[in-house]
C-alpha cells in the first residue's frame, strides 16, 4: 500500500550509530525496573503497602547499579563505538512513516541516565523516612518509579516520537505527585496549573513532530539530524522555536513559568527530584539533543538564548522576597534553569556547559530541597521562614549539608556551583558584540541576586534568634533521611570540581553536542577576570542580604513592603497577567462560541423547524371537514385545470 | 337548430348540478345533484360523438353511467348509515374528519 505523502527531503540513511551488542544490551533494563516497580505497587494495591516502599527503592537502585554499568562498559569503549542503539519493537509501520521504539544509549543520554537514577534513588531512600508516616506512601512509592520510568524514557528515547511518549509520561507523574495530597483543593489545583501549562508546551511539541515529519519524511534523531541541512531556514526556525516553545513548558520558562511556585503543593522529595533535578530540566535536555536543528536557525537561538536570560532574572526576583522556604526555592530552580537555556542558546559552545550546570544543579539543588524537607518535617510542616530562625543548633547535619548547597548554588569557589555558572557566564560573554555582552551581563547581574536570595534563605533558616512557634520542638532528622542528604551535599561540593577537571565532561559530551568552540568566540573578558567580577557580585550580593536579615531583626510578620517587594510576592503578578490576558479573553471566547452556537447553530436549524411546524400548523386549518368547501376548492381547481389547458391550445 | 345546443344545455345542467352540491345542504339533494352532473356530462360526451363521428363519447357515457350506478348503490348506503347515528342528512353536520 503506498502512503499519498512524498516528503520534502529524503532522509539519510541511519549509519553514525551502532547497534546495541554485548552489555548495551542490557540498556532496556534500565526501563525495566521502575516500569516493573510501578506496575507491582499500583496493580498490588493494598497488599504491597508493608514492603511497597521497599521495592520502590530497590527498583530504582537497581537501575542506578545497571546504570553504572553501562556507564564503565561505555567508557571502556572508543569514542566512535561509544553511543548504541538498542532497537526494542517497532511502533509504527504505515507507508514512508516508520517509528521504532529504540533506545539511544549515547554520552548524552548517560549523563541523564546516571543523574536521574542516582538522585532518583537517594531520593527514594530520603522518602522512606519522610513519608513514614503517611498512610498512601506505597502509592507514592509507585508513582516515583512511574516517573522514573518516564523519566528515563524521555531522555533514552532515538526518536521525537518516543520522546514525546515519556515527555507525556513525566506530565503525568507531575501531576499526579503535586495532587498527592489532592484531599486539599488548592493542592490538586496547583496539580491542575501545572498540567495545563504543561499541556501548552506538549502541542508545541507534537507540532514540532507533526512539522519534522512533513519536512524530513522521519522523526529519528539520526535522520531528522543528518537531513536538517537540507531544509530551509524558516522551517528550521519554526521548528526550533516549537521545539522551545515544549521546553518552555517543562522546564518553567518564561512565558509558561507559573506553574512551577505551585507544584510545591507536592510532597518535598517530589520537589527535590521532578521540580529541581530532573523533570524541569527536561526541556534543556531536549534543546541541547536538537543542537543541530538550532546550529542552523540562529533566529530561534538567539529567542531560546533571551528566554533563559528572562527567566533567569525572573525567577531571581521572585526568589528575593518569598517567605516560604519551597516558594523561594522554586523560584531559585526557575532561575537556575534560566541559566542552562541560556546556555543551551549560546549553540555549541554552550551545550556542554548547559547540561555541566544541569548536573551540578542536579545535586545542589536536590539537597536544598531535602533539608527544606528535613527543616519542614522538624518543625510540623511550615513553611515560612520568618517562624524559623536559629536551627543551626537544632539540626547540626541539615544544617551543614543545606549550607554546602547554598554554597554551591551562589558560586563559593571551587564548588560545584562555581565550576557551571561561571562557565555560563564566561560562555555568554564569549559570544561577543552587543548579543554576548547583554547576556553577560545579565547572567553576571543574576549571579548577584542569587547569591542575595539564597543567603537570606540560610540567614533566616539557620542563623539569627529563635521565631519558633511555640509548639515547635525541631530534632534532627532520622538517618535514612540524613545519609541521602550527605551523600547529595558531597555531591555538591566535589562534582563539580571532578567534571571541570581537564574539560573531562566536555570530552565526554563532545561527539554529541559538538566541540567546546573555544576558537570561534570573540575575546571580550579573559576568563579570570569573569571569574573575578562574578566573585565579586556574589560576595556584594551575600553581604547585602547579611546586613539586610543577619544584622536587623526579622519580623515575624512580613512588612508591607515596597511595591516592588509585593509584586515579587506575587511572583511578579505572573498569574493576573495569564488572567488577564489568557484566562479572561478564553472564557469570553468559549462563551461567545456555545452563544453563538446556541443562537446562531441551533437557532438556525431549531428557526427552520418551528417555521415548518408553524407553517403546517396553519395549513392544517384548511381541513375544516365540511364536504362542500372540499367540492367547492376541487371545482375551483378542476376550472383552473381546464383554463390552463385552454391556454395552452390556443 | 344546430347540434351545439346540446351542448348549452349540458353546461346548463352541469353548472345547476355543480351550484346544488356547494349550496345544498341535504345530502339526498347533493347525491341527486351530483347524478345531475354526471348526466350533463354523459348528454356532453355524446353530443361530441355526433360532431366527431365516432363512437368513442357514447362508449364513455356508458361507462359513466355504470360507475354512477356502483355510486349511487354505496353514496345511499353511506348516507341511509349516517342518518341512522346522527339523525340527521345535513352534510355540514357529518364534519368529523377534520383538523
Amino acid at each position: 500500500m503506498s502512503f499519498p505523502y512524498a516528503p520534502v527531503l529524503a532522509a539519510a540513511e541511519p549509519a553514525s550509530v551502532a547497534q546495541a551488542s554485548g552489555t548495551a544490551d542490557l540498556t532496556w533494563l534500565l526501563l525495566a525496573f521502575p516500569i516493573a516497580g510501578a506496575a507491582v505497587l499500583l496493580l498490588g494495591g493494598r497488599r504491597t503497602d508493608r514492603f511497597g516502599h521497599l521495592l520502590g527503592t530497590l527498583a530504582s537502585a537497581a537501575s542506578f547499579v545497571v546504570a553504572l554499568v553501562l556507564w564503565l562498559d561505555m567508557a571502556g569503549r572508543d569514542v566512535e563505538e561509544r553511543a548504541t542503539i538498542q532497537k526494542l519493537w517497532t511502533a509504527i509501520d504505515v507507508g514512508r512513516f516508520h517509528v521504532d521504539i529504540a533506545l539511544q544509549l549515547d554520552q548524552l543520554s548517560m549523563a541523564f541516565v546516571l543523574l536521574i537514577t542516582g538522585v532518583g534513588t537517594l531520593i527514594h531512600i530520603y522518602s522512606i523516612g519522610y513519608m513514614a508516616h503517611d498512610p498512601d506512601r506505597r502509592r507514592f512509592f509507585a508513582y516515583l518509579n512511574l516517573f522514573v520510568a518516564a523519566m528515563l524514557l524521555l531522555v533514552l528515547g532515538s526518536d521525537y516520537f518516543v520522546v514525546y511518549i515519556g515527555w507525556e509520561g513525566v506530565g503525568l507523574a507531575s501531576y499526579l505527585l503535586i495532587g498527592f495530597w489532592g484531599r486539599n483543593p488548592a493542592y490538586a489545583t496547583a496539580a491542575k496549573k501545572a498540567f495545563v501549562a504543561n499541556r501548552v508546551g506538549d502541542v508545541g511539541m507534537s507540532l514540532a513532530i507533526i512539522l519534522m515529519f512533513t519536512t524530513f519524511g522521519a522523526t529519528d534523531f539520526v535522520r531528522v539530524h543528518a537531513a536538517a541541512a537540507g531544509a530551509g531556514e524558516g522551517t528550521l526556525t519554526a521548528i526550533g522555536l516549537l521545539l522551545l516553545l515544549a521546553a518552555c513548558g517543562k522546564s518553567a520558562q518564561l512565558p509558561l513559568q507559573s506553574w512551577l511556585g505551585d507544584a510545591m503543593a507536592g510532597p518535598t522529595p517530589v520537589s527535590a527530584l521532578i521540580h529541581a533535578a530532573t523533570m524541569v530540566t527536561a526541556g534543556v535536555y531536549l534543546i541541547v539533543r536538537s543542537g543541530p536543528i538550532f546550529d542552523l536557525a540562529p533566529t530561534a537561538q538567539l529567542v531560546v538564548a533571551i528566554v533563559g536570560a528572562a527567566t533567569l532574572v525572573f525567577g531571581a526576583v521572585i526568589g528575593l522576597a518569598k517567605d516560604d522556604i519551597k516558594k523561594a526555592l522554586a523560584a531559585s530552580t526557575m532561575s537556575q534553569i534560566g541559566y542552562m537555556v541560556l546556555a543551551a542558546g549560546l549553540g555549541p559552545a554552550g551545550y556542554a556547559v548547559a547540561i555541566f550546570h544541569l548536573l551540578t544543579h542536579g545535586f545542589f539543588k536536590a539537597g536544598l530541597f531535602l533539608g527544606a524537607g528535613s527543616v519542614m518535617h522538624a518543625m510540623n510542616d511550615t513553611t515560612d521562614m520568618r517562624r524559623f530562625g536559629g536551627l543551626r543548633t537544632a539540626m547540626p547535619v541539615t544544617f551543614v549539608t543545606f549550607g554546602l548547597g547554598y554554597l554551591a548554588i551562589i558560586g563559593f569557589p571551587l564548588l560545584s556551583g562555581f565550576w557551571s555558572k561561571d562557565k555560563i557566564i564566561e560562555t555568554a560573554f564569549h559570544e561577543g558584540g552587543v548579543e554576548g555582552w547583554t547576556l553577560g551581563v545579565v547572567a553576571l547581574l543574576g549571579a548577584g541576586i542569587t547569591a542575595f536570595y539564597m543567603t537570606r534563605v540560610m540567614v533566616m533558616t539557620f542563623f539569627g534568634p529563635r521565631r519558633w512557634a511555640e509548639d515547635a520542638h525541631p530534632h534532627e532528622a532520622p538517618a535514612v533521611m540524613t545519609a541521602p542528604m550527605v551523600l547529595l551535599a558531597l555531591g555538591s561540593v566535589f562534582l563539580g570540581g571532578i567534571l571541570a577537571y581537564g574539560g573531562m565532561l566536555q570530552d565526554w559530551l563532545e561527539p554529541v553536542v559538538g566541540g567546546h568552540g573555544e576558537e570561534e568566540g570573540v575575546t571580550t573578558l579573559s576568563p579570570i577576570v569573569v571569574t573575578l567580577l562574578t566573585l565579586l557580585v556574589v560576595a556584594g550580593g551575600a553581604a547585602a542580604a547579611y546586613l539586610q536579615y543577619g544584622r536587623r531583626e526579622v519580623p515575624v510578620v512580613a512588612p508591607v513592603g515596597s511595591p516592588a517587594t509585593i509584586a515579587a510576592r506575587n511572583d511578579l503578578y505572573q498569574d493576573a497577567f495569564n488572567e488577564a490576558v489568557l484566562m479572561r479573553p478564553g472564557q469570553y471566547l468559549t462563551r461567545s462560541l456555545v452563544y453563538a452556537d446556541n443562537r446562531g447553530v441551533d437557532g438556525a436549524v431549531n428557526g427552520l423547524a418551528a417555521l415548518i411546524g408553524g407553517t403546517s400548523g396553519r395549513l392544517r386549518r384548511l381541513q375544516t371537514g365540511f364536504v362542500r368547501s372540499y367540492a367547492l376548492s376541487m371545482l375551483g381547481g378542476a376550472a383552473l385545470v381546464v383554463g390552463a389547458l385552454l391556454l395552452v391550445r390556443i | 337548430m344546430g347540434v351545439q345546443n346540446y351542448l348549452y344545455l349540458s353546461a346548463i345542467l352541469f353548472t345547476i348540478g355543480a351550484a346544488g352540491v356547494l349550496l345544498r345542504r341535504n345530502a339526498i339533494v347533493v347525491f341527486m345533484c351530483v347524478e345531475l352532473m354526471l348526466n350533463a356530462t354523459n348528454l356532453a360526451f355524446v353530443t361530441f360523438a355526433r360532431i366527431h363521428g365516432n363512437l368513442d363519447g357514447q362508449i364513455i357515457a356508458f361507462f359513466v353511467m355504470v360507475v354512477a350506478a356502483a355510486e349511487v348503490v354505496v353514496g345511499l348506503a353511506i348516507i341511509v348509515t349516517i342518518f341512522r347515528t346522527r339523525r340527521s342528512t345535513s352534510v355540514d353536520d357529518a364534519n368529523l374528519l377534520k383538523y
